[in-house]
């Protein structure tokens, strides 16, 4: 066979120069992705004490911590969760069980998955208009409002693809044995996709951890430890955002650790979720 | 297990009482209205933040009409407000976010699928996903702290000098090296939608069936000619897709641009001037904004950027959806 040897290297050389570029592009991202983290560690570490914990956020100049921040973050995401979870596994349920296939489900699913990557200062916006101006001022009650707003979509998607999991003969048998249909939604269905449902609440958690842009009008910020739902509340993510942009020190280590604590909580929480599902993949 | 007996024990009683198929009976109508208007509220939190924001914005849009989107003026004071300015900040971060992140992307998902040893495969892949999880105000602080120093102090001195005599560029890369401005966001914005379009490109490489590549091998091809010539083709759609939900991300992202924008409402010919994007000018101003106007416009603005990232992701969803049903037939 006669082979044009030319043509030949230059393909070769070709491909080799593309192929070392991905290589490039490869590690390059994974090491500007690394060495984000790893100013993470390095900052956030050496503010880290028990007085970040035991201690509210200071006036520039003072030592303190960011207790009143994390209580408001936990809060606030607590709210959120409780809020957005059971309105997003019932319409996840509604998509797999009662509603398969129909348009309702199809409009549904489109406008979910648009609302997953949807900027959430919107969201923001959003709330601002409907609590916050018909309430007067801002409050603990609409941050986390807001924040169960991104949690919705979250849940949504993973309920209706777990459930959708679940095989039908499973329901089909639960059926059979005479048992109407929310028995076999809530006790055969529910079941076996529990893990994969907990997955998405734990990745809804890690989302709204460190949303930082629906809060910003809506819990905005205290600098005081505060209880009161119905008034401002600190959080982590604003007081992060302020402190990072202060000329203080101070303020700018304490926002570098509380950097870290989010990064550490969602990181947590992702490996988690993931740890949850493929234990389970393994064993069905 | 227990489930099992209680469904078995309740369907072998012989004797149903119609009092029991009833209380069943209703308590199906229950969960069933139940769980369609918890699906209905999705569609109503949509309908919710369309109309709330279009509520918000009108008096923006009476006072100013379309001069608003072509005005550049901001100027709390005289309450004249115009929304040029940052609309071309985010188009302009976003773009620089593409044209950097794409090619990268691209790159690290080729890795992924066609480079990486085996055993290398998985931890990269998760290394990515989590990733993606990081919130936005981290990318910030280390934008701030980190980036714009190295860039003001290595790259931007580097890029106007390079570029001083060249027509067109030398008035893109001109001016001080301020550090902060719309070429630090749009590298930020790079860096962050890297891992969204590297998750949803590795995916859809993931799903041109072996056969096919190994075939193209078969023939001789190089490992390029193979990626470029049956496995892009292949996932065209796909690919769009992801660029565009990656697209969708950069143009609504706030709290790393925030930090780095320097927050100007000029639109310089320089990209290395600081600027303004939509979401930075919401969140930087919001709080502080006093009179209907000022509140208004920012609603306004926050519309417009709605608006553009719908049309963005709803694209990115139905390309994405046209691939998942093309393999499904296959499949």
């Amino acid at each position: 066979m006669n082979m044009n040897l030319a043509i030949y290297r230059r393909r070769r050389i070709f491909n080799r120069a593309i192929m070392l570029l991905s290589w490039f592009a490869a590690v390059s991202g994974i090491f500007v992705l690394t060495l984000i983290l790893g100013t993470l560690l390095y900052k956030g570490f050496g503010g880290l004490s028990w007085k970040v914990f035991s201690e509210t956020t200071p006036p520039p100049g003072s030592d303190g911590g960011l207790l009143n921040a994390i209580y408001g973050s936990v809060v606030m995401t607590v709210l959120g969760t409780v809020i957005g979870t059971p309105i997003g596994m019932l319409a996840g349920t509604y998509m797999a069980e009662y509603g398969r296939g129909s348009k309702l489900t199809l409009l549904v699913r489109f406008i979910n998955d648009i609302l997953l990557s949807a900027p959430s200062i919107v969201v923001g916006l959003f709330v601002y208009e409907i609590m916050v101006v018909g309430m007067k001022h801002f409050s603990a009650w609409a941050g986390g409002v807001s924040l169960a707003f991104l949690v919705l979509p979250v849940v949504v998607r993973t309920t209706e693809d777990m459930l959708l999991l679940v095989p039908d003969s499973m329901r089909e048998a639960s059926a059979a044995l005479g048992s109407p249909r929310w028995i076999v939604i809530m006790k055969v269905a529910y079941r076996a996709a529990r893990a994969g449902m907990i997955t998405g609440v734990l990745l809804a958690v890690a989302r709204i951890t460190g949303e930082t842009a629906p809060l910003l009008f809506t819990a905005l910020n205290n600098q005081f430890m505060s209880t009161n739902m119905n008034a401002p509340m600190a959080n982590l993510p604003v007081v992060i955002f302020q402190f990072a942009l202060s000329p203080y020190v101070d303020w700018q280590k304490l926002a570098w650790t509380g950097a870290l604590l989010i990064t550490i909580t969602v990181l947590a929480l992702n490996i988690g979720a993931r740890a949850l599902t493929s234990s389970r993949s393994k064993q069905s | 297990m227990n489930s099992n007996a209680q469904v078995a024990s309740f369907a072998s009683s012989s004797e149903i009482s119609p009092d029991a198929l009833r209380r069943h009976g209703i308590r199906d109508t229950v969960l069933r209205n139940a769980t369609r208007s918890a699906a209905l509220t999705v569609l109503l939190l949509l309908g919710g933040v369309i109309i709330s924001l279009i509520h918000g914005s009108l008096p923006a849009f009476k006072a100013f009409g379309f001069g608003f989107f072509v005005t550049e003026t901001w100027n709390p004071v005289t309450e004249k407000f115009g929304a040029l300015a940052p609309i071309y900040g985010t188009v302009v971060t976003s773009l620089i976010a593409m044209l950097i992140g794409i090619p990268i992307s691209m790159g690290v998902a080729i890795f992924i699928t066609e480079l990486c040893p085996r055993w290398l495969k998985r931890p990269i892949s998760t290394a990515i996903e989590l990733l993606a999880g990081i919130p936005s105000i981290i990318y910030g602080i280390w934008g701030l702290f980190v980036l714009s120093p190295f860039l003001q102090k290595y790259v931007q001195p580097l890029l106007i000098e390079l570029f001083s005599g060249v027509p067109v560029l030398s008035g893109m890369f001109a001016g001080p090296p301020y550090g902060i401005g719309v070429f630090t966001a749009g590298i930020i914005l790079s860096i962050m939608v890297l891992p969204y379009i590297t998750s949803v490109t590795r995916d859809v490489f993931e799903t041109v069936p072996a056969v096919l590549k190994e075939s193209a091998y078969g023939l001789g091809c190089t490992t390029w000619e193979v990626v470029s010539r049956v496995v892009l083709p292949y996932t065209r759609a796909g690919v769009i897709g992801g660029i565009m939900l990656g697209l969708g991300r950069a143009l609504g992202e706030t709290m790393a641009v925030t930090f780095v924008i320097g927050n100007s409402h000029r639109i310089a010919a320089s990209i290395l001037a600081p600027g303004t994007t939509i979401s930075a000018n919401i969140a930087n101003e919001f709080t502080e904004a006093d009179g209907e106007l000022y509140t208004s416009s920012l609603i306004a603005q926050g519309l417009i950027l709605f608006l553009i990232t719908f049309i963005v992701l709803a694209a990115a969803r139905l390309l994405l959806l046209r691939l998942d049903m093309q393999t499904g037939k296959k499949a």
